[in-house]
């Protein structure tokens, strides 16, 4: 099934509307490796297998990296990427990823980038009164102050999973088996948060708590949070940033921390990154964020669905 | 056991001790975090409708629930009669458990009954019903009033409200989820 032709000429002017905008804020634009050896370590994303020891990436994250530590202090890229099982009406297993990067810069430069996108993305779209839905300043908040607002639990970030599921549990939530930190945070979020997110404007979550910290750095002043925002508009989570860590002693531990969790649980272990461990060092301070380029095309069109905004939205592929 | 993976429209499930039937059910992953089933299902028993975000490697206990399409014979003092239809036995269904649907369910009618833990809990009608009018005041003739209508009463003793030119006698067709008259079928 192809996609309708309005919706695909919209695509490409929303493309090229992002591309330029980037293109006058100075960013280079990069191309990295799609089919790697060490695709991402997270425990909640699996790379689809690429032949001869290699994964398709599930972000282009690590070779970004590479390059901002290599001495580009501004780079972004549009770049296919791929998550084996992921599938539904805000999913799909091969999508579109805008990255960008700015070095010494700090994290909320990132969401006024997304202010400026979504507003390009809206006009360029040409959907009536999409733009006026996207006026910035979007609101700005944070996990703590989400969870206490809307499931009346003071979360710290430094409670273990114990403490949490107490919580959790005399909040009302069910909680089913989960026992991991960070599946009794999600059923909170989804239960509780997400319904009430999808109901606003578009909001940036920030300060994420430790556990959940993946590639961030620790906050300045508060280590029980790391320095990470998610953009939320219109029930679709569009874009996930970092202040970039750059400890490589600190990141080489997680990385190790998650293959345990992932063998544990069954699921492929990737060999860990070591040529962006070696390169941590020399990275600036950075700022570093993706953003769904198929979901940002739907917000601008209104769209439910992601396969509508997808040239062969029906076809699996890989 | 099931899991996430089993879930699709129609599958019975057990939630707090009550078997549900899901509705819709949709593939979410928040953040970085382990994909759910965001799930809408029907309680067989109350009819409520429950939403429930089912994690990848939470368990779900089937629901021993069975449909049987039975024939309505006739009631007594606080029980409705069916019969399953391949087997020919007979079970009653007390009064309580059918409630309004009794309205639109006349005899020898065909239904689905539906047991949980082999016990009859409930029937779902057709979706409509031919019934022939048992009383009625009679229309007037000349009034063309649009939309105006009357009450008129079907074999169950249900009050329908039909446009004024219905008399007795006429058969005519009922939607049994509204209790809405849809048309006159034959006049008497």
């Amino acid at each position: 099934m192809v996609a309708a032709r309005e919706t695909l000429e919209a695509r490409a002017r929303i493309l090229r509307a992002v591309r330029g905008w980037f293109e006058r804020q100075g960013f280079v634009e990069v191309d990295t490796p799609a089919r790697v050896r060490s695709p991402g370590q997270e425990v909640h994303l699996d790379a689809v297998a690429a032949g001869d020891g290699h994964w398709l990436i599930t972000s282009p994250e690590y070779h970004m990296k590479r390059l901002v530590a290599a001495g580009l202090p501004r780079i972004v890229q549009v770049a296919k990427c791929w998550r084996a099982d992921e599938w539904g009406p805000h999913h799909r297993g091969e999508f579109t990823m805008v990255e960008w990067y700015r070095a010494n810069e700090p994290l909320e430069t990132l969401a006024d980038d997304c202010e400026a996108l979504l507003r390009v993305a809206a006009v360029a779209g040409g959907r009536d009164g999409a733009a006026r839905a996207f006026e910035a300043p979007f609101a700005r908040t944070t996990v703590r102050e989400l969870w206490a607002r809307h499931a009346g639990i003071e979360l710290t970030g430094d409670e273990d999973a114990v403490s949490l599921r107490a919580k959790a549990t005399a909040a009302g939530v069910a909680l089913g088996n989960a026992e991991a930190w960070d599946d009794i945070f999600y059923q909170v979020f989804l239960d509780r948060i997400e319904p009430r997110l999808a109901a606003t404007g578009p909001t940036f979550v920030f300060d994420w708590p430790a556990p959940l910290a993946a590639l961030a750095r620790p906050k300045p002043g508060d280590s029980r949070v790391v320095e990470r925002f998610e953009l939320y508009a219109a029930g679709l989570e569009l874009a996930n940033a970092f202040g970039e860590l750059t400890d490589a002693v600190e990141q080489r531990r997680r990385f190790e921390e998650e293959a345990a969790v992932r063998a544990a649980r069954g699921k492929a272990v990737y060999p860990i990154d070591e040529a962006l461990l070696a390169a941590l060092p020399r990275m600036p301070p950075t700022a570093g964020i993706a953003l769904g380029f198929d979901r940002l095309v739907m917000l601008a069109l209104g769209v439910g669905d992601i396969a509508e905004v997808a040239s062969f939205g029906d076809e699996r592929g890989a | 056991m099931y899991d996430t993976s089993d879930i699709r429209k129609g599958l019975k499930i057990m939630i707090d001790g009550a078997p549900y039937t899901i509705v819709e059910f949709q593939f979410v992953k928040p953040g970085k975090g382990a994909a759910f089933t965001r799930t809408k299902m029907k309680n067989l028993l109350s009819g409520a409708v429950l939403e429930r975000n089912l994690r990848s490697g939470d368990k779900l206990e089937p629901a021993d629930v069975e449909t049987k399409t039975m024939q309505y014979l006739y009631a007594d003092a606080d029980s409705f009669i069916f019969m399953d239809t391949s087997t020919y036995d007979q079970v009653g269904i007390p009064k309580a458990t059918i409630g309004e649907s009794a309205d639109y369910m006349p005899e020898n009618i065909n239904v689905e009954v539906l047991f949980f833990n082999a016990r009859a809990v409930g029937v779902s009608l057709p979706n409509f019903i031919e019934q022939a009018i048992v009383e009625t005041d009679p229309g007037f003739r000349g009034d063309t009033a649009t939309g105006a209508t009357k009450p008129a009463k079907i074999s169950t003793g249900a009050t329908i409200n039909v446009p004024l030119f219905i008399n007795v006698g006429d058969v005519i067709k009922i939607d049994t989820r509204t209790g809405q008259y849809l048309e006159r079928l034959a006049r008497a």
